[in-house]
């Protein structure tokens, strides 16, 4: 695949907690319709990473700019999170944030907050244009279940999911915000094989359907290695390698890091 | 929340999906319900009609509070503040400035909607029982601004009395039916609101605030703005049962709604289910029934029971404490998902 442009640069971003440091000049670019993924041991601050980049968190130093489809470029170092969702970069959690009380259908209809116009007024009087809009939009989520397999569950309330479906529920109210960036993290920690296959499957075709960039967290590296185009590596705080999937398993720091140094007394 | 539906009753379309009323019957239940509750007055004694009114103001108060606790996940202790806020507008704007009781009626509740505002302001940085303390604090000063400010019109401590009776084409509602239709379109009209809001935009981006508000942020949604949206609507409503009260009542004063009936509120809102439209009108009811029957059966009591005397007097929030106490522990989701699944738990 022939990358076009930078999607987002992220540029010597430093963060610290306290006197706790946990990002040290981390820069990388992700490239328009890539899918990359960030690796690292626990700690390594890849999660910060993201945070950073959708505005939960505010880097000490450093910018985070992004390149939206159609117009200028935007630094969104210190926008607000709901700003940076409307620019178009939605994500997904670590440890699943769904609307646990609504069901499948609401939560994705939730993610059509910023492309929908009506009023709270025009919502509360469900007449005209507000009554279409939510038709509409129904329609535009309900492509999404399908795509998905959800259909079973549309109207289950999500907080009494399995831990698998819930994890697709959240990938597909990040995708019902049609971003044109999807940062994923780990989407498929604690799913079995089949589960996680299931998961790559949606990535891929998400990737390749809808040609979203997506930027990636990932423990399993089997997968990473197997879906990733480019790979970004951390360990405390700093980039240490950066490449494509096969320069990645080769390069001694990244063996380094995973493995710790090899014992000189060898026994 | 899927409910129980007829059979034969298939989604053939997703307007016929999200429809609330489904089926012919439906409708003619509805229309049949409404109708029903126009025709009260015409067999009821004003006794029965004095207490349905108070449940119509308190329910339009309660399904307020209910858009702030229920389904943005805040919380209030204020609510009774901001009714006498709309009540003393409403009277205020008759009385003095002449305006018909009709305009009077959402200025009100405009009027106490910007007053809510400002007491919802800490919730952009405090929760829970921070924010609980926080608008106690309305609960103290607005009371303390109507007793202590502009005494001559606002008529201190003793109020405003006289507030003229609402009128349409040489029609008084000086009564307790003719109020009751007014009360009763206000609150049908609050209700489809209600119910609107909560399934279209602003509804689900109060329910993402109060199931996940970190979430919520991420897609989008803007929770400064939202969380101070469910802050306005909820004085807007108590404005509007503020009105009522005080055009019902013909006369206000700054301790009329006090704390405890803000406690009642928060208590009708917990019993009649967080997060559903019925549970407003299920636990109004509840409690306001509760407390007819306490204060019905407190004299009865006194003349089996003359030993504990004075006592008694006390009986109506110990009876509210203790409901409120059962249905925490027994029915913690409230009335209304007890009507929707009566098999369920």
């Amino acid at each position: 695949m022939a990358f076009k442009s930078v999607k987002l640069g992220v540029e010597n971003i430093h963060l610290s907690f306290g006197g706790t440091s946990a990002l040290t000049g981390v820069s990388f670019d992700v490239l328009e319709g890539e899918i990359l993924a960030v690796i690292g041991p626990n700690g390594a601050g890849k999660t910060s990473t993201l945070n950073c980049i959708n505005g939960f968190y505010q880097p000490d130093q450093g910018q985070i700019t992004f390149f939206p489809t159609g117009s200028e470029r935007r630094d969104i170092t210190r926008l607000p999170a709901y700003r940076i969702a409307k620019l178009g970069i939605a994500r997904t959690f670590q440890n699943i944030a769904l609307y646990t009380g609504l069901n499948t259908l609401d939560n994705l209809m939730a993610a059509r907050h910023v492309h929908m116009k009506q009023s709270m007024l025009a919502g509360m009087l469900y007449f005209g244009s507000a009554r279409q809009e939510e038709i509409a939009h129904r329609e535009a989520v309900e492509e999404i279940i399908d795509f998905l397999e959800i259909e079973h569950i549309r109207k289950s309330v999500v907080g009494a999911l399995p831990y698998g479906l819930r994890k697709r529920v959240e990938l597909g109210r990040a995708l019902a915000l049609e971003p044109q960036m999807l940062l994923l993290d780990e989407p498929m920690a604690g799913m079995n094989v089949e589960e996680k296959e299931d998961m790559a499957r949606f990535i891929l075709d998400i990737h390749e359907r809808r040609g979203v960039t997506i930027l990636l967290i990932e423990h399993d590296m089997g997968l990473v290695m197997d879906i990733a185009d480019r790979i970004v590596v951390l360990d405390f705080g700093i980039k240490i390698a950066e490449g494509t999937p096969d320069t990645i398993r080769q390069d001694p720091n990244v063996i380094k890091a995973y493995l710790g140094e090899e014992s000189q007394h060898k026994t | 929340m899927a409910a129980i539906r007829p059979a034969g009753d298939f989604d053939i379309s997703y307007a016929h999906d999200m429809a609330v009323i489904r089926r012919p019957w439906q409708w003619a239940a509805a229309v049949g319900l409404v109708a029903f509750l126009f025709a009260v007055p015409a067999f009821s004694p004003p006794q029965f009609l004095d207490a349905l009114n108070l449940i119509g103001i308190f329910l339009v108060s309660v399904q307020g509070l209910a858009i702030l606790v229920g389904y943005t996940g805040q919380i209030s202790l204020g609510q009774a503040a901001f009714m006498t806020v709309g009540a003393y507008a409403s009277a205020v704007l008759t009385k003095y400035a002449g305006v018909p009781f009709w305009f009077a009626l959402p200025l009100a509740g405009l009027g106490a909607g910007l007053v809510g505002l400002i007491f919802g302001l800490p919730s952009l940085r405090i929760k829970g029982f921070y924010l609980a303390m926080a608008t106690l604090a309305a609960q103290f000063i607005i009371p303390w601004i109507f007793r202590g400010f502009w005494v001559a019109t606002l008529g201190g401590a003793t109020g405003i009395q006289e507030i003229p009776v609402p009128r349409l084409a040489g029609f008084a509602f000086d009564s307790e039916w003719g109020m009751y239709f007014i009360i009763l379109v206000v609150a049908i009209l609050t209700t489809i609101a209600m119910k609107n809001l909560a399934r279209t935009r602003t509804g689900r981006a109060f329910v993402a605030i109060r199931d996940n508000d970190l979430a919520a942020e991420v897609l989008g949604i803007n929770i400064v703005a939202y969380k101070l949206r469910a802050f306005f609507l909820s004085a807007f409503y108590a404005g509007l049962a503020g009105s009522l009260w005080a055009h019902y009542l013909r006369s206000i004063n700054p301790e009329q709604l006090d704390l405890i009936d803000s406690v009642w509120m928060l208590g009708m809102v917990i019993v009649g289910g967080m997060g559903s439209a019925l549970g407003p009108i299920l636990g109004t009811v509840f409690i306001r029934l509760l407390r007819e029957l306490v204060s019905t059966l407190t004299p009865n009591l006194n003349d089996m029971l003359p030993g504990l005397g004075a006592n008694l007097a006390g009986l109506g929030p110990l009876v509210f404490g203790f409901a409120l106490a059962l249905f925490l522990v027994f029915e913690p989701h409230g009335l209304a998902l007890a009507a929707v699944f009566p098999l369920a738990v």
